[in-house]
């Protein structure tokens, strides 16, 4: 295998977005016949490389070189990656539920009769034999929406086979996949593999990466860290968390030294969440958690770990179905049939995505502030605008809002303001909970500053926070006490300052339970 | 940048006078309605040779177009919430039937009627409202089956003949006029009373209003704007007061046309200060957010079509009472009107955008276009074909202005060009820096696997 030619090098990638660097000379070498595995954490720019190779960001948008077969390669689009043999299979499926697998398959890239009408017959034996390639034994004529995630993952591959691949790319393909399926579809990775078919692999399961991987590109903010031969390197699981979490913590956290936190008033129990469509999965098992007043408590977790399903599904079940599991405040159990209700129980919900989720984006700032408790300002129903303008006005300088005036539209506000005014609409509802998704996401270093220290101050004033983030730093940082979750199950629980990325890190990529602290 | 927000903002009268209609985003549009709206007039009482502004033919214009601008203030309500109402033709002549029947061959006396109208438009407003918010069929299809459905029930019920209504209190619903007592003076007094009463509200709300800013030292609007809009809303409150009054004898402000003021001004005040008002701006404009902020969604589309089938039915019976008879052909290709008034009046097809009053300013386009080609002679074919077009335009170049900076064409032409360059730049995502640089930048590049499976 380390004789092999190099069938894939990316040189030098550099990929720019306004005012941010995503890819900063990134280099990727990937040899012929190979699983080759890239490694970061979420957002380090795994994405956007697989994007560049795959022609999304298409050639002349990037800077660097990719060599396909020992050619400069210039893809523009998708299409012409794909007519080099380099076909990317995105973790969001592109099937089409309702056509069958057959006529998925052969979407955009169907076999014709000499008339020029599709030629079904020959598409439908070819299906079945791409079909038993990939070890799948369904009628090609099922259609998609009646065939499991994990089979719909194989068509997907049969899909790929179908245009000659030479470079497979999957993007976390086993991430909605269940034990069995995930354990059938590295097994077929790695037939494909003695086939000849190269395949590079996203993911975060560091067990699965080690398991199957010939060599490993991990990469960091932006930045090439080090590329890993397994066998010879002897790398394993703490080998590559190493690498993945590598950096310094900055100094940009308030102090905080536990002294304001009280007794436990609020605790969830054997909380077990199916997930809205796919009833087989469970998005929590048996989560069992407690919040401090005065206490931040981070929840770490990977991509798809199941964080905001289990902080949704306790904001007034607002995602999938709860199977079962009670909610305790200050010692009694609640009812937490819907958001209003929850309201009223004095839970609030940032969410992570503040545009589809958080805000009306038609609202002015003063609109927004109020709008989740109304009825404080409106007694009769009857909205009292002077109220209003006073108490958004308050917020405005409480959270040093940037606006000229609370009668400015949210969507002209930055990502940093836009937030705030997000933190005060809930900061309104009075809550003795507040789970913050995310909060910090898409916004700048000093905006993040800012919210790190409102999130401390509603904590010392008597609230219990929980704290959702994928920054680590961020976690052992803001937070006291730490959750980690993988796959649904809360895996462990430390103080923050026992943790460390290290240890957080291992609890996140796999279920068994370490004595971390 | 460094104290933005002490500093007054420096804008201008004209956005200000937007004011008129609510703030917020879309009040320069329909600033802009209103300017067209003007124009139009003004338009035709040149070309008519001042036929337009006769009080004759105003009175003439609110009797034949009251019913559907009470469509419109329902309509604009659905269309904020998202969703459309087909049905509203059919369901006005539904109730027109019964009512007519249950006044004519029944006998009930005129109140009866009106009340069991009331009950039909709202018993037709809950099955609607049941199929759009609890089973979650869309609109579309719930009011275009409502459509079918009620008139083919108006037909049933009449049998599909005219009957006849005689009462002569009802007849006042659509054909009275406000009393016209001989005080020997060429105008209709109780109309001029009532113009100098909206006059004395209109002063009052603005001094109360700004009184009620200064209060919290809220961003004053200076006085001279105050003043103006006064005095040019007063203006033309007493001139239509005039032109109301001065018709022929026995005429005077009809009373379709209070019913219309009195409905406005409630539900004027119902979608800007009210709880039920805010949540249905936040059901249209993201009702995930809106669902996340505790709003009870479903009651508010239940309430929107209930609403809007009870506005239908005071439509139907204002008209049987104006034409003296419900027939099986009445309030055809009603709802396209109030539709068409509501888009003109700048509410947005996606939801979230919309104003009563904006929506009445686009009834009344239509309405004076309508009446202004009639009276050139154009032949209905033609003015059809102009009202078409004038609908589209209106919503073109909404969709255009938004596209190029979502701004408003009004505003785009009455700033300096330089700050709609500025704004230019900033629809989402590449929102460039506005007040904190980089910020947005980065939340707009960030790679999409940040984004957890949820």
């Amino acid at each position: 295998m380390v004789d092999a030619p190099f069938i894939l090098e990316m040189r030098g990638i550099t990929k720019r977005f306004p005012g941010v660097i995503a890819l900063d000379d990134v280099t990727l070498r990937v040899r012929a016949g190979e699983i080759h595995s890239i490694c970061g954490e979420n957002g380090a720019g795994k994405s956007t490389l697989m994007k560049v190779l795959s022609g999304v960001y298409g050639y002349g948008t990037y800077e660097g070189d990719i060599v396909w077969e020992g050619e400069v390669a210039r893809f523009r689009d998708i299409r012409q990656s794909e007519a080099a043999g380099i076909v990317i299979i995105h973790q969001e499926l592109a099937l089409i539920p309702e056509l069958s697998i057959t006529e998925n398959i052969f979407l955009g890239n169907e076999p014709k009769t000499p008339f020029g009408s599709i030629d079904w017959s020959t598409a439908r034996l070819r299906a079945r034999e791409l079909l038993q390639r990939v070890g799948l034994r369904d009628d090609p004529d099922t259609q998609i929406k009646n065939i499991g995630v994990g089979k719909q993952q194989l068509v997907e591959i049969a899909k790929a086979l179908n245009k000659n691949v030479k470079l497979l790319i999957l993007d976390e393909p086993t991430a909605a996949l269940n034990e069995n399926d995930s354990q059938h579809l590295l097994g077929l990775i790695r037939d494909l593999r003695d086939k000849g078919v190269t395949s590079i692999m996203i993911s975060h399961k560091l067990n699965e990466i080690e398991a199957i991987s010939n060599s490993i590109t991990i990469i960091r903010d932006g930045h090439t860290v080090e590329s890993l031969d397994v066998k010879a390197d002897g790398v394993d699981e703490d080998r590559i968390i190493r690498g993945m979490v590598g950096r310094t913590l900055e100094n940009r956290f308030p102090e905080h030294d536990g002294s304001g936190i009280g007794d436990v008033f609020f605790e969830v129990r054997n909380w077990t969440v199916q997930h809205p469509l796919t009833t087989e999965r469970l998005v929590a098992k048996n989560s069992h958690f407690t919040v401090r007043r005065g206490e931040v408590v981070g929840f770490a977790g990977l991509m798809g770990a199941g964080r905001t399903e289990l902080a949704m599904s306790i904001f007034g079940q607002s995602y999938g179905t709860v199977l079962s599991g009670e909610i305790y405040k200050d010692g009694q159990e609640i009812k937490v049939p819907n958001v209003a209700a929850a309201i009223k129980h004095g839970i609030a919900y940032v969410s992570e995505d503040r545009k589809a989720l958080g805000l009306n984006l038609l609202d002015d700032i003063k609109t927004s502030v109020v709008s989740a408790k109304l009825s404080k300002i409106a007694p009769a129903g009857v909205v009292d605008d002077l109220q209003e303008r006073e108490i958004s006005e308050n917020y405005r300088k409480e959270l040093r809002i940037k606006t000229p005036t609370v009668d400015e539209g949210v969507n002209k506000l930055s990502g940093g303001n836009q937030q705030k005014v997000v933190l005060a609409k809930w900061m309104f509802t009075d809550p003795d909970l507040l789970i913050l998704d995310e909060p910090t996401r898409g916004i700048d270093v000093g905006a993040k500053t800012e919210i790190y220290g409102i999130i401390r101050k509603l904590a010392e004033s008597g609230a219990g926070v929980i704290l959702i983030s994928s920054e680590l730093p961020e976690l052992l940082g803001v937070a006291d006490r730490i959750y980690t979750i993988f796959e649904g199950t809360i895996t462990s629980e430390i103080r923050a300052k026992d943790a460390d990325p290290e240890t957080l890190m291992k609890s996140m990529t796999s279920d068994k339970k370490k004595d971390a602290a | 940048m460094t104290d933005t927000a002490a500093a007054p903002k420096k804008s201008g009268g004209i956005r200000d006078l937007g004011k008129m209609f609510g703030g917020g985003q879309s009040s320069l549009r329909q600033f802009g309605i209103l300017g067209a709206l003007i124009v139009i007039i003004l338009f035709f009482e040149v070309a008519t040779g001042g036929q337009t502004l006769k009080p004759g033919n105003v009175i003439n214009i609110v009797n034949q177009n009251a019913y559907v601008l009470i469509l419109a203030i329902g309509m604009v309500m659905v269309i904020i919430a998202g969703h459309i109402d087909l049905s509203v033709g059919s369901v006005a002549a539904f109730t027109g039937i019964v009512v007519a029947i249950a006044m004519n061959r029944g006998g009930l006396p005129w109140w009866l009627g009106v009340l069991i109208g009331l009950g039909i438009g709202a018993v037709v407003g809950a099955w609607q409202g049941f199929w759009v918010a609890y089973v979650g069929v869309p609109a579309f299809i719930v009011t275009l089956a409502g459509m079918l459905i009620f008139r083919g029930a108006n037909q049933f019920i009449g049998n599909a003949t005219t009957e006849p209504v005689k009462d002569d209190v009802f007849l006042q619903i659509g054909g009275g006029y406000l009393p016209d007592p001989d005080l020997g003076l060429p105008y209709n007094v109780p109309t001029l009373i009532l113009g100098l009463v909206a006059v004395a509200l209109v002063v009052f709300a603005e001094f109360r209003g700004r009184a009620r800013r200064r209060k919290v030292g809220a961003e004053a609007v200076p006085l001279w704007v105050s003043l103006v809009k006064v005095v040019l809303l007063a203006a033309v409150i007493l001139f239509a007061a005039f032109l109301f009054a001065g018709g022929r004898v026995g005429t005077s402000f009809p009373i379709p046309g209070v019913i219309l003021v009195a409905l406005v001004v409630i539900y004027a005040f119902v979608t800007n200060n009210t709880v039920t008002g805010r949540h249905i701006y936040s059901v249209g404009g993201n009702w995930h957010a809106a669902e996340l902020s505790g709003v009870k969604i479903k009651r508010i589309n239940f309430f929107v079509m209930m609403n809007m089938s009870i506005l239908a039915a005071v439509a139907g019976m204002v008209f049987i009472s104006r034409s003296a008879a419900s027939g099986p052909g009445d309030g055809t290709s009603w709802e396209l009107d109030a539709i068409a008034a509501v888009f003109i009046g700048g509410a947005a097809v996606s939801g979230g955008i919309g104003t009563v009053i904006g929506s009445i300013v686009g009834g009344l386009v239509i309405a004076v276009l309508n009446n202004g080609l009639q009276l050139l002679g154009v032949s209905s074919d033609r003015v059809q074909i102009i009202k078409g077009l004038v609908l589209l335009l209106a919503v073109g170049i909404d969709v255009w202005s938004k596209r190029s900076g979502g701004r408003s064409i009004i505003a785009r032409f009455s700033r300096p060009k330089k700050v709609s360059a500025t704004d230019d730049n900033m629809t989402y995502p590449l929102n460039r820096p506005l007040v904190e640089p980089g910020d947005s930048a980065e939340s707009s590049s960030r790679p999409s696997s940040t984004t957890p499976n949820a």
